[in-house]
């Protein structure tokens, strides 16, 4: 559901544009007369993607903002991943597929894949959903996370024809977790809920790193010489930013 | 067991953002089996995938990609696993865990070792990634491995036994990370042959003459 709204705009200054954090609550993307703003939640950070059209209107940007449908919340994404695992339910199937396709087809976009790879990336991410709905279990990921994974494998296998070893849960040699000592102290839709309040307080500059990471797929290596810093830098605000995500999970280390 | 050694959380982050190459996620794939806590960052770090996921923007997908997908999944079987833990009781001990199981095809028994020298014995371990090495590296009881430093990076993670060096003691589940600053000679604790998956992405730097000699005979 797109419904258009304007947005007060603060200040422009040197191309970095300052707007209200509350008037953008619930919107992903906007469009400006120098092209498209996508706002990466919780990340309040703009980049601007030039329209296809040759025209580039000047003077004053107008600031128009898409709302995006709030209505999925961590626990209905994944009641719908269990209806379709359960029934095999065609409806939940679209409803997941429009929340997500969109999101996933951005993940891979920044990875600067091409439209035609982008496409089969979402289509072959969904075919392993409809597929593995079964394996999916609220106790051990949020919905959102679970889909990511999903994304993450396709990816690694369709662009670099790699697989991605991940340990078994069956396997008689895994180490399960010490159930009277649980690392796990909120249910994991809470989790998703608070990560999101608590990656969207952390300095800028370790969101950055944490986007590049996930958004461009890089190493710490390459966000360090994507960035021009030292490796030393990257690995501080990783290990900052997880602290406090620790710290605010109110777990022990 | 009892784990003292992890990999950073940088590491953890690259393994569960999927930038890690296949060789080098072989390793930390394999020491989370075994060790809850890196289990759990890495969790949390997937989990921080999944709120980006969340917040991304939007980027449209084709208009008929939705009827695509319908007559795709016409054909495709539902996985009908339980998503439940099984229960298991294991006749047999195994030594390596899954994943690196699955990669060698056998447990311990299977391994086809090739000789190094000095006793030591290696098994490589191929993956699909060009630039790193994965192996199983087999020290006997009490022995050194040559001193060497590295061009690149090293992850060992014990399987079997336990080794020391200049930085601490290396027992099962132990990962240790090295890097061009370290020049060590890990020493297999004298109990038992100690077993590591050791992963470089440049061949090791031998001190000794003789080593580097048949360096490229040997593929280390």
């Amino acid at each position: 559901m797109n419904h258009s709204r304007s947005v007060p705009v603060k200040r422009v200054m040197n191309g970095v544009l300052a707007l209200d954090v509350e008037s953008l609550q619930g919107v992903s993307s906007f469009r400006t007369s120098a092209g498209e703003a996508r706002v990466y939640w919780p990340a309040v950070i703009f980049r601007i993607r030039r329209p296809p059209s040759k025209s580039r209107a000047t003077g004053t940007p107008k600031f128009m903002v898409a709302d995006t449908d709030t209505d999925f919340s961590a626990d209905r994404l994944a009641q719908l991943i269990a209806v379709v695992a359960d029934n095999q339910d065609k409806e939940a199937f679209r409803s997941l597929f429009d929340y997500f396709a969109p999101r996933i087809r951005a993940f891979v976009y920044r990875q600067g894949t091409d439209p035609e790879t982008s496409e089969e990336i979402v289509q072959e991410t969904f075919v392993n959903i409809w597929k593995k709905a079964r394996l999916f279990d609220p106790a051990k990921a949020a919905a959102s996370t679970w889909v990511f994974a999903v994304a993450r494998n396709v990816g690694i296998d369709l662009l670099r024809k790699a697989y991605r070893p991940t340990p078994d849960f069956n396997d008689p040699a895994f180490v399960r977790d010490d159930e009277a000592n649980p690392h796990q102290l909120v249910s994991r839709a809470q989790e998703a809920t608070r990560l999101r309040e608590i990656l969207s307080v952390l300095p800028m500059e370790q969101q950055e790193v944490l986007r590049l990471a996930f958004f461009d797929e890089k190493t710490h290596p390459e966000v360090a010489a994507e960035l021009g810093i030292p490796l030393g830098t990257v690995k501080s605000r990783i290990r900052l930013a997880l602290g406090r995500i620790r710290l605010e999970l109110g777990e022990q280390i | 067991m009892t784990i003292n050694h992890h990999p950073n959380d940088e590491l953890i982050l690259d393994y569960a953002s999927g930038a890690l190459g296949e060789a080098w996620s072989l390793a930390v794939a394999t020491h989370i089996a075994i060790c809850p806590d890196c289990r759990h960052t890495s969790s949390l770090m997937e989990g921080i995938g999944g709120t980006l996921l969340d917040a991304a923007a939007l980027e449209p997908v084709n208009d008929n990609a939705f009827d695509a997908l319908s007559v795709r999944i016409k054909n495709v079987e539902q996985d009908v696993r339980n998503r439940k833990l099984t229960e298991c009781a294991s006749a047999t001990i195994l030594v390596f865990p899954q994943p690196l199981r699955e990669y060698l095809g056998s447990d311990i028994e299977g391994v086809e070792w090739k000789r190094l020298g000095m006793g030591a014995r290696q098994k490589i371990i191929p993956t699909a990634e060009k630039g790193a090495t994965a192996r199983l590296l087999r020290i006997p009881a009490g022995r050194p491995v040559s001193v060497h430093s590295h061009k690149g990076l090293e992850l060992t993670l014990v399987l079997c036994g336990a080794f020391s060096d200049s930085t601490g003691h290396y027992g099962v589940g132990d990962f240790q990370e090295a890097n061009e600053e370290l020049q060590h000679q890990p020493h297999a604790a004298p109990e038992g042959d100690c077993i590591c998956l050791v992963v470089t992405d440049a061949p090791l730097r031998f001190k000794s003459f003789a080593a580097r000699l048949a360096q490229p005979f040997l593929k280390i």
